[in-house]
């Protein structure tokens, strides 16, 4: 083949991706346009499922970072047996059918489920309330953050915390003044993947939480709640979680590419492990 | 292991303290200096904001104090770290291979500083060194350690003149020929060189031996030399690496350190053959069964 005939090649396929992924999320701001789709954010379904998004991710972000931060610590800075396992099954959930996530969460919550006995006992009945999206939003979006993090604090250089623990700073004290400003920058770029991705959360929902306006309807349940019965809200929905997407796209480009200390994140002589006082 | 009344480690009795509460300050070889602090903010890590001032004073880096690490020269990073490590007021000072890190150039300054300050500072410093001449410069003892085994110790001057083992020999920079000794008729030791030839030595010494020579006991000339030289090595000249005002020449197996002028004079090109002369006073011989390991010596230095 000629040369100039195979870069038309590669130009095409490129000029046939870019048209059939950017196609429809034009469509859904050319569909509505832009007077419908403020009037119908203003609608009442479209609000509810506005607050109900924001309330449950709000608190699964939080969940997510506390524990997942702490978390992702150990397994970046210890060595145990059962580790690899650990990363194995905290990465599970990405590979996972969120569908088969939701039936999981309900054979291990609900009523019949694993925990649902002992759950009865306390008076809980998550299935089918706003704590279970929370929980459907923890279990498929947690995996992101934990995945960046532990990579973040992996970037650093052992050698810091060593020297940390050699200035006489207790572990505790270790992680906070120097490992977590360190990885701050991978710790926000992967906080804001798993944003992303619980805002987008249906699958495991639907099955665990249900789609009940007010109390379980997040945004994209909303969508298909209304696309049959008002499809200028659903598009109108549809064009706010476009918008917030691509800002969440954005922030993770300048967040990972945002570093405080020019390309000093860890020392240029670093050799693994050369280093450790406590050997 | 102890530093005076302070025990760090004692298995027996279960004592294992945390890096944190053992009062040493350690030098790491990378420095590791926090990327994310100013200079300031690294030694306030250790002794807080009101320590950290004289310090950066007395290692003259006050006006380094709001940079971060990133902007620092390789001689200003080692100030900045060593003000570090004694902010915590550690009773004694550990560096790990202190210059290894740096270019040749930088090294010989860094080197020079190091030795000023550890000296200036009053404090028990242990410094570890795969480096014979860093050893000798910054240690008023030398350890040497093989695979956790301490062969020698002593000052610089003692391992260079005697050495334990052909082991330490070689960690200074020695000649090492390898050879079968017995005892001659006239009260020297022959050895019979594996490689071939013959050298003599005052040492005594029977069966297999290492033949210890310091490169500035040998002379090099184009003829046999008529002098009072027992051991004679004739071979082609393989290399001539100029070190400041001596000259590192080859001759055959053997290394000598001659001044510049008289590799001048000589005219010696590589490939011209010479003859490499040493007396039996300066030929150590030693027992092969320490024998040399293939990675390389480890030298521990103490100030």
């Amino acid at each position: 083949m000629r040369r100039g005939a195979f870069t038309a090649l590669l130009v095409g396929a490129l000029a046939l991706a870019l048209f059939f992924l950017a196609l429809p999320l034009i469509a859904i701001f050319a569909e509505a346009g832009p007077a419908a789709i403020v009037r119908q954010l203003g609608s009442a379904s479209a609000r509810d499922a506005i607050v109900v998004s924001l309330e449950t991710n709000l608190i699964a972000q939080a969940v997510i970072l506390a524990v997942g931060t702490p978390a992702a610590y150990l397994l970046a800075t210890r060595r145990f047996r059962g580790r690899t396992l650990a990363l194995t099954l905290l990465e599970l959930p990405l590979v996972l059918p969120p569908a088969v996530a939701g039936v999981g969460l309900l054979a291990a919550f609900g009523s019949q489920g694993l925990l649902g006995g002992s759950l009865d006992v306390l008076g809980l009945r998550l299935p089918f309330t706003q704590t279970a999206v929370v929980l459907a939003v923890i279990f498929v979006a947690s995996p992101f953050y934990l995945r960046q993090a532990v990579a973040a604090f992996e970037a650093v250089d052992p050698d810091l915390l060593a020297a940390a623990r050699t200035l006489g700073a207790r572990p505790a004290r270790a992680f906070g003044r120097i490992a977590l400003p360190l990885a701050l920058g991978g710790l926000g770029a992967g906080a804001t993947l798993a944003f992303a991705r619980g805002l987008g959360e249906f699958g495991a929902t639907i099955i665990f939480a249900g789609s009940f306006p007010g109390r379980t309807q997040t945004l994209p349940l909303a969508i298909y709640a209304e696309f049959d019965r008002d499809f200028t809200t659903a598009l109108a929905i549809g064009a706010l979680l476009v918008a917030v997407s691509a800002a969440i796209l954005l922030t993770t480009r300048l967040v990972t590419r945002w570093s405080p200390f020019g390309s000093t994140w860890t020392s240029p002589s670093a050799t693994s492990g050369s280093a450790s006082p406590s050997r | 292991m102890a530093l005076g009344e302070e025990v760090w480690l004692d298995s027996a009795a279960g004592i294992d303290l945390p890096p944190e509460r053992r009062a040493v300050g350690y030098l790491f070889q990378s420095h590791a200096l926090f990327p994310h602090l100013t200079v300031e903010g690294n030694v306030a890590f250790a002794g807080g904001r009101e320590a950290a001032g004289p310090l950066l004073r007395r290692f003259g880096i006050a006006h380094l104090a709001g940079v971060r690490p990133g902007q620092l020269s390789g001689g200003e990073r080692q100030r900045a770290a060593l003000a570090r490590a004694l902010a915590r007021r550690p009773k004694a000072l550990l560096l790990d291979e202190p210059t290894a890190a740096l270019d040749a150039e930088t090294r010989a300054n860094v080197r020079a500083e190091l030795a000023g300050l550890t000296a200036e500072l009053g404090l028990p410093a242990l410094i570890v060194t795969h480096d014979f001449a860093e050893a000798a410069a910054l240690g008023g003892t030398v350890g040497v350690l093989v695979r956790g085994e301490l062969r020698q110790l002593g000052t610089p001057a003692e391992l260079v003149a005697r050495p334990a083992d052909p082991f330490v020999a070689r960690l200074t920079g020695a000649n090492i020929l390898l050879g079968v000794a017995r005892p001659a008729a006239d009260g020297l030791t022959e050895v019979v060189l594996d490689a071939g030839g013959l050298l003599r030595s005052t040492d005594a010494a029977t069966g297999p031996v290492a033949v210890v020579v310091q490169p500035w006991d040998v002379s090099v000339g184009r003829a046999e030399p008529d002098d009072s030289a027992l051991n004679r090595i004739t071979g082609p000249v393989g290399s001539l690496y100029p070190l400041g005002n001596r000259v590192r020449v080859t001759v055959g197996p053997l290394a000598a350190e001659i001044t510049a002028a008289s590799a001048e004079r000589l005219g010696l090109r590589p490939g011209d053959r010479a003859t490499a002369s040493f007396k039996a006073t300066g030929t150590r011989l030693m027992g092969r069964s320490a024998v040399m390991s293939p990675d390389g010596p480890r030298g521990e230095a103490a100030s």
